[in-house]
């Protein structure tokens, strides 16, 4: 069997940078540890329930643009606006890049021989390639062809949201996003949308001390899209990191979170809600999230919960490393899944990994149908078997969306879930 | 008016025989109360009038002024006006209790082609009759269920009954669990309720929940059928001699 970076009809052929600036650097640090480690394969540890295949082709599986009609989500949310179709900036949908309290700029316009992301862009992304790989990302650091630098200094007056369009059959987007909170800074970050037929896209965030930075995504909904998308963090002491992401449909999203918390006292939590059904193609879903103690006093939570129906699969391999010395960790990890019928696969790997002596660290998985004893307790009340089904789907998922802070932004994505509940 | 006859019912998956022909008939406007020993068939009855799985019923009917229950969903007998209060009221988490209430009350009001009941007018109606059951706005608020005592419980399972105005009340054993204070406010919840429409059949194993409900006719079932009916003082034989002079006598 041949080297993977042999093979000639994968994304690794004939890759060069070509960026000039402060970005040359680390982009071509990241081409050589692609070069090295290699595309993901099958036997590939963290990739043994997720197919690598259509995601390092050098070609694209097409997939059409979906239209939900329905109102876009968080239209009710003062934001500041930013999108991208198909990978690319438009200028003409998005608002001015300014707001208060913050500095934004394209990576692709970032050109100038210094710039403040230089010690942060592909350097979450390196830290995170340790003890896994994750060559996904690293493809991402080196050829990125956009995304947004953002330089939180205060507190902004409203969020920043990112709007993915997903128009050409057959697009293939990568984007890198830097974001650096000061002291004390706080941001809420929005995301939605497809992107494109195939998304790869990278998030590093930067917590410092007393800085907190919330998160709310919403992946697009088109049935054939895929993504693998991937978000580094690193705390600061007293620092907050809150995401939720909501995944409803789509072939193939493998979604990967690599969190650090570094100073005392932090928090970070992070949440996903995923709904697939099998019917509209297929739906496989895969969290992979690797959450690290590396201070004193810090507490982490991972809420994943997955509905699935028509032969949906859902993957869900979440760590907890708990460094020695992270004394007094509070650490807690979920994945549930839901079925709603039989045909479905959910595969769990939770791990815990503990090298300090006082921490409290819980962990649980589970699998199981609807609630047969509460569904008649329902409709013993009156509610239709279908509208009592829905209900127990929004108290399953309830744990993971009640991580979302903000009333508006949370009725925004249980609204969602509403969505797909009413159209199936 | 609920008229049972000649129930035959077994448990779906064994087969086994519980309900062995029972005959009873609850008039409006009266209360019934059916006392037995454990595994005489009191929760199955109650469970397979309401509809939940697992019965099979290979003989008999039920009716509920006149419209056949057992060929109904459960949530068709709730909209005909049946009503189970729960043994053990279900939890269910990330479901606001408020929500679960205007859910069921819209349900049934749409089913019987009435129009849905506006956000005030259903608040005003459940804080009304929340207060009288001492159950306060956080309770409301509250995932159904989750997180409340015994009694919370039971209450509100009561305060259900009151939004949802049923014809025909059944009461799972309402008392088990619950202290004397509790189990009086339930009581008085009940007896709130009673009015010559409304039929009820009260479930227990205890003479003392008939001393705050009082029942016009007490029956006692055993093995599957209904073996003696009698008068309130049926009740009170049973609390000072136990059930097995009347088993013996029957």
């Amino acid at each position: 069997m041949g080297a993977p970076q042999a093979k000639t009809d994968d994304r690794l052929t004939g890759l060069a940078v070509t960026a000039t600036g402060w970005a040359a650097a680390p982009r071509g640090d990241a081409l050589s540890r692609l070069q090295s480690m290699g595309l993901p394969q099958r036997r590939d540890e963290y990739w043994k329930w997720t197919r690598p295949d259509t995601l390092i082709s050098a070609d694209v599986p097409p997939a059409e643009a979906f239209d939900a009609q329905e109102t876009p989500i968080f239209g009710g949310v003062d934001r500041l606006k930013i999108v991208f179709v198909d990978g690319v900036f438009s200028a003409e949908e998005s608002d001015d890049l300014a707001l208060e309290g913050v500095m934004i700029e394209r990576l692709a316009e970032a050109n100038s021989d210094i710039h403040w992301a230089q010690g942060l862009y592909g350097v979450l992304e390196e830290r995170g390639q340790t003890p896994v790989k994750r060559p996904l990302a690293a493809l991402n650091t080196a050829m990125a062809t956009d995304g947004l630098l953002i330089h939180v200094t205060g507190k902004t007056g409203k969020p920043i949201s990112l709007i993915y369009r997903h128009v050409s059959d057959t697009s293939d987007a990568i984007l890198h996003h830097v974001v650096k909170l000061d002291e004390g800074a706080e941001l809420t970050l929005l995301e939605n949308g497809p992107a494109a037929a195939r998304f790869n896209k990278v998030l590093e965030v930067e917590v410092a001390d007393k800085a907190s930075f919330h998160h709310v995504r919403a992946q697009g909904r088109d049935h054939a899209r895929r993504a693998a998308t991937h978000i580094f963090a690193r705390l600061g002491s007293e620092s907050a990191f809150k995401s939720f992401t909501l995944t409803v449909n789509g072939v193939l999203t493998r979604n990967e979170a690599v969190i650090e918390l570094t100073g005392d006292d932090s928090i970070a939590h992070i949440a996903g809600a995923a709904m697939g059904d099998g019917a509209n193609g297929a739906f496989h879903h895969d969290d992979t999230v690797f959450v690290t103690h590396d201070a004193e006093r810090c507490e982490s939570r991972q809420v994943y919960k997955k509905v699935l129906r028509n032969g949906a699969e859902g993957i869900f391999q979440g760590k907890i490393l708990v460094k020695e010395g992270a004394q007094k960790t509070d650490g807690y990890q979920i994945s549930q899944s839901l079925l709603l019928d039989e045909d479905n696969q959910f595969l769990a790997k939770p791990e815990l990994e503990i090298y300090a002596d006082d921490v409290v660290c819980s962990h649980g998985s589970t699998t199981g149908a609807i609630d047969e004893t509460a569904l008649y307790y329902l409709r013993s009340r009156g509610v239709p078997k279908k509208e009592a089904t829905d209900l127990l789907v929004l108290s399953f998922m309830a744990e993971a969306v009640d991580e979302i802070e903000d009333d508006v932004l949370r009725e925004d994505i249980v609204s969602r879930l509403t969505g797909w509940l009413d159209r199936r | 008016m609920l008229e049972i006859k000649n129930l035959h019912v077994e448990l779906e998956e064994e087969g086994k025989k519980i309900l062995k022909g029972v005959d009873l008939t609850v008039e409006d406007g009266k209360v019934h109360a059916i006392m037995g020993p454990n595994g005489s068939g009191k929760s199955t009855l109650s469970y397979v009038l309401s509809g939940r799985q697992g019965y099979e019923v290979t003989d008999g009917t039920a009716e509920l002024d006149g419209a056949d229950l057992l060929d109904m969903d459960p949530e068709e007998r709730a909209a005909a006006g049946l009503f189970l209060a729960f043994q053990y009221p279900v939890e269910i988490p990330g479901v606001g209790n408020m929500t679960f209430l205007r859910t069921a009350v819209n349900a049934q009001r749409k089913a019987r082609g009435e129009e849905e009941i506006s956000a005030a007018d259903f608040l005003k109606l459940v804080r009304e009759k929340a207060k009288n059951l001492k159950i306060d706005a956080d309770m409301l608020k509250r995932p159904v269920n989750v997180g409340f005592s015994g009694g919370e419980k039971k209450r509100n399972e009561i305060l259900q009954m009151a939004m949802l105005e049923p014809k025909m009340c059944i009461l799972d054993e309402t008392d088990s669990g619950l202290d004397v204070d509790a189990m009086r406010l339930v009581a008085d919840g009940v007896n709130a309720l009673r009015d010559a429409g409304r039929g009820f059949l009260v479930i227990t194993h205890y003479q003392r929940l008939l001393d705050h409900i009082k029942p016009d006719v007490v029956h006692i079932m055993a093995d599957g059928r209904i073996i003696k009916t009698g008068g309130p003082e049926l009740a009170l034989e049973v609390e000072k001699n136990g059930y097995a002079d009347i088993l013996e006598g029957a």
